[in-house]
């Protein structure tokens, strides 16, 4: 692979390949069924607070 | 707490479940950007456009560059001009990736509390140098930098210099055995006006054999010093390198052509 | 017995060793480092001898374990102290080093005064010493807490905060003596490295190991943030630091990289050093620290996971903006702009789930100072992830690189975001550490809280206008189309600046001090007799329903 090869992959499909990528990873921890998981996982610091 | 049932397929909570998981996909990414940039500049031929005169340096010169590494000389000065009206015209040529071939490590720095240091090779007097080094104020009165005196009453070092030109071979530095084997013979000759230079010369072309500090009975570490900083931006004809530069890029515009 | 004897006998051994290495020297500070590493195991030896329990050996008991009922926080304790203790002499040193620019007849003519030996050694006493042992000691009392267990490998905890502490004395002393690799905040000579990734592998160890031994199901995000700092850390050491000694009994090495190639990687790791130490290790502590403090959960922690895989994965991108206009080929410096530009969104998703962990108690900004450190410390965060993108833009950055505007943006990251951060940490930590009822003094963090923050602001301040200046004098023309300035002149007009510095500077000491006497009475079992921060208003005369007279 030649430094031009590379250069016309990431202007061309790579950079839509990423975008989509990246979109959808972000969409991800959005998903309805992780709300219930997260709020417990937040809470889970205050389980111990019986420390001085 | 209430165990959920397992999800299907991956999800998140795998990763908030397993440290080794974790651990190796955080890896994964962090890795991906340095491979991407660093790894090619290795292996794309014009990361470093092919300049002549450039030569790994003289033992003294490797000596003088240690003592600027050694005294943090690079948090406030800099070694790379770059490509701009202004700083062309007050340090010269701007910098080619050529001319620190062979910096283990580069000294290109990042801040100019003082001048770039690239080019700053002839442009003074080795008298100048000596009582700037001693006493800048003395000859640049808005001078901050630190007082060097000491480099004049420090003998260099009597080490081996054989074993650093040879560490540097061993990371790409083309030394020849020869030139190795008589690097403590050049180190002398470099800086004792009453040895004969000519064998160092041929070696090392351009390479200026003189007393730096004023002191022929001895070699300091501001002979040491001075020999570098004279030398810094010398070997490279950067007028001559400009016309090269643009033959290699016609070069490969006509293989691309083709 | 045998146990004994082998550890005692084991530390002797190495002490000959490291006292052979410094007679077969080839060069005095290597001598002296050898002599260091020595002194360093017979203290070891002595203190093994002298605290082993003889009395139980005699009578053929077993070692008795520590109690299980309770966290193992002896290193976090001892990492507390230690943060203090390298924290004001690092700052102190850079108070020193700042007015050495206004006076430079304060470099006294020393060789080992100067500057450019003091300079390294500032930096990597407040990033290594004082952010190291803060992130050590935080990252064992979380992953402690939010894991439910006590920590793997007790010993290698132990060793860990001892060889880290020994790493910061060879580092430091080597930097007086001039013995460095010459690449910044990697600074270190090759075997001084060599000892750091030992005392690395063994706090990777440490870590995961007690995540291993969790009675918590899940990872809580803090330990995500400590994991990928430990991993990445890991990686950018060893692969920065691979360099080629002249003798193995000698202090100088040699980079394995030369030039172009050496930059980059350099700057790779230099800027993912803000990344991962400054950055990544102090989120995880935000994510403990401010919800604790705040007695509220994270704001939003699918934010989080977002949060902390963006950051990690476009961090690592962006080195390259260190070096625009350089000798760097040109693709490699618009990737290094073009991450650095996104790397803003992350940054501030972080900086939005701490601030808005508070949302619902945003009093308590008034009448709790320790959560007002920690809201400062989210701002400046914020402040500095943005200067940062802007001066990553090549436009920008062909004025402010080389310039003091830099030394500014690294000082509001470091001073507002790293130390507020740590300064809000140690303050919730001393008084549950040590078992205290409280501080010594909420108004004395107050006041710390303010000299802080005014210094900062000095500091800042006098930076940018310094940082513009130089930028705009070094490339100023004349009518005449000459150059206008000459460097000199340049320098004499940043000597109000470097003042206006040094004053922030010593504010911001000026409250660290403050800290540690607070810190140090609280240890003392002291209490301030004070008024406290807020008084309800309430007057009980006034609070009461109009009654018609009849």
């Amino acid at each position: 692979m030649t430094y031009d090869t590379a250069r016309h992959f990431a202007d061309s499909l790579g950079l839509v390949v990423m975008a989509i990528l990246f979109l959808g990873l972000v969409a991800w921890p959005f998903r309805k069924g992780a709300r219930r998981r997260n709020e417990e996982a937040a809470h889970m610091i205050f389980k111990e607070d019986d420390h001085g | 707490m209430a165990t959920q049932p397992a999800e299907k397929g991956f999800s998140h909570k795998r990763l908030e479940r397993n440290v080794s998981l974790l651990g190796l996909l955080a890896l994964v990414t962090v890795t991906i950007g340095g491979i991407v940039e660093i790894a090619p500049l290795f292996w794309i031929d014009n990361t470093i456009e092919k300049v002549d005169g450039m030569r790994p340096y003289t033992p003294l010169e490797l000596a003088g560059r240690n003592i600027y590494i050694r005294e943090g000389c690079y948090v406030c000065h800099s070694q790379m001009i770059r490509p701009f009206r202004d700083e062309v015209e007050r340090y010269g040529h701007y910098s080619l990736s050529a001319e620190s071939m062979y910096d283990h490590p580069f000294q290109w720095g990042s801040k100019r509390t003082g001048p770039d240091l690239a080019r700053v090779g002839g442009r003074y007097s080795d008298e100048w140098h000596r009582a700037h080094l001693v006493d800048p104020r003395s000859v640049v009165p808005e001078s901050i930098m630190p007082p060097y005196a000491f480099l004049a009453q420090h003998d260099l070092q009597p080490r081996d210099m054989r074993t650093d030109l040879t560490a540097l071979s061993r990371v790409g530095v083309p030394y020849s055995k020869e030139e190795i084997a008589a690097a403590n013979d050049d180190l002398k000759a470099q800086a004792d006006p009453a040895s004969d230079a000519s064998a160092l010369q041929k070696r090392y072309p351009k390479a200026q054999a003189r007393d730096y500090d004023g002191d022929p009975t001895r070699i300091t570490e501001m002979d040491a010093l001075i020999a570098y900083l004279q030398m810094l931006g010398t070997l490279v004809d950067v007028d001559k390198a400009n016309p090269q530069e643009q033959a290699h890029a016609a070069a490969t515009s006509v293989e691309k052509a083709q | 017995m045998d146990g004994l004897v082998m550890k005692a006998g084991g530390w002797l051994v190495l002490a000959l060793l490291a006292l052979g290495m410094a007679a077969v020297a080839v060069d005095t500070p290597f001598a002296v480092h050898m002599c260091i590493v020595a002194i360093a195991c017979l203290a070891a030896l002595w203190f093994t001898i002298s605290r082993a329990n003889y009395d139980g050996i005699a009578r053929g008991i077993p070692k008795t374990s520590a109690n299980p009922s309770m966290y193992d926080d002896d290193p976090v304790r001892w990492g507390v102290i230690a943060t203090l203790f390298w924290g004001v002499a690092g700052m102190a040193a850079g108070l020193y080093v700042a007015l050495q620019l206004a006076f430079p007849a304060l470099n006294l003519g020393l060789e080992y005064t100067t500057f450019g030996r003091l300079r390294p050694l500032h930096t990597s006493a407040v990033i290594f010493a004082f952010g190291g042992n803060a992130l050590i000691a935080t990252s064992f009392y979380v992953v402690q807490r939010t894991c439910r267990a006590r920590l793997a490998f007790p010993a290698l905890a132990r060793f860990v905060f001892w060889g880290y502490q020994l790493f910061i004395v060879l580092a430091a002393t080597g930097y007086l003596m001039g013995v460095t690799e010459g690449k910044e905040y990697a600074e270190p000579e090759w075997y001084v490295d060599l000892w750091l990734t030992i005392v690395w592998v063994s706090y990777l160890a440490v870590f995961v190991g007690t995540i291993v031994k969790r009675t918590e199901p899940h990872i809580y995000v803090a330990n995500w943030f400590y994991l990928s700092f430990i991993l990445t850390v890991a990686m950018l050491h060893l692969v920065n630091n691979l360099s080629m000694p002249a003798s193995l009994f000698g202090s100088k090495s040699y980079s394995a990289f030369a030039g172009v190639q050496d930059a980059l990687t350099q700057w790779w790791y230099g800027h993912n050093a803000v990344g991962f130490f400054l950055t990544a290790g102090f989120l995880a502590m935000m994510y403990y620290f401010v919800p604790k403090q705040a007695e509220r959960p994270v704001y939003s922690y699918r934010l989080s996971i977002i949060h902390f895989w963006s950051l990690i994965f476009l961090y690592i991108w962006a080195g390259p903006h260190h070096l625009h206009y350089t000798a760097l080929p040109d693709w490699a410096q618009t990737l290094g702009m073009v991450f650095s530009v996104m790397l803003w969104m992350p940054s501030w998703g972080g900086m939005i789930n701490g601030l808005m962990t508070l949302n619902g108690a945003w009093d308590k900004i008034r009448t709790d100072p320790i959560i007002r450190m920690m809201v400062m410390a989210l701002a400046f965060y914020g402040m500095s992830t943005f200067e940062g993108p802007m001066m990553s833009i090549k436009w920008v950055n062909s004025m402010s690189h080389y310039t003091d505007w830099t030394i500014g943006h690294v000082h509001s990251g470091a001073l507002g975001w790293n130390g507020m951060i740590t300064f809000a940490c140690v303050y919730y930590l001393a008084p549950r550490l040590w078992s205290r009822p409280r501080l010594y003094s909420l108004r004395m963090v107050n006041w710390h809280f303010w000299l802080a923050t005014v210094g900062i602001v000095f500091y800042a301040a006098s930076m940018w206008v310094a940082g513009i200046m130089q930028g705009l004098m070094w490339r100023e023309y004349g009518s005449d189309g000459y150059l206008v300035y000459s460097f000199a002149e340049s320098v004499a007009a940043m000597h109000p600046m470097y003042l206006i510095r040094a004053t922030g500077g010593l504010l911001y000491l000026a409250g660290f001090i403050i800290m540690i006497v607070n810190v140090w009475a609280t240890l003392a079992r002291k209490v301030r007799d004070e008024l406290p921060m807020t008084e309800t208003p309430y007057n009980a005369a006034a609070d009461r329903p109009l009654v018609p007279a009849e």
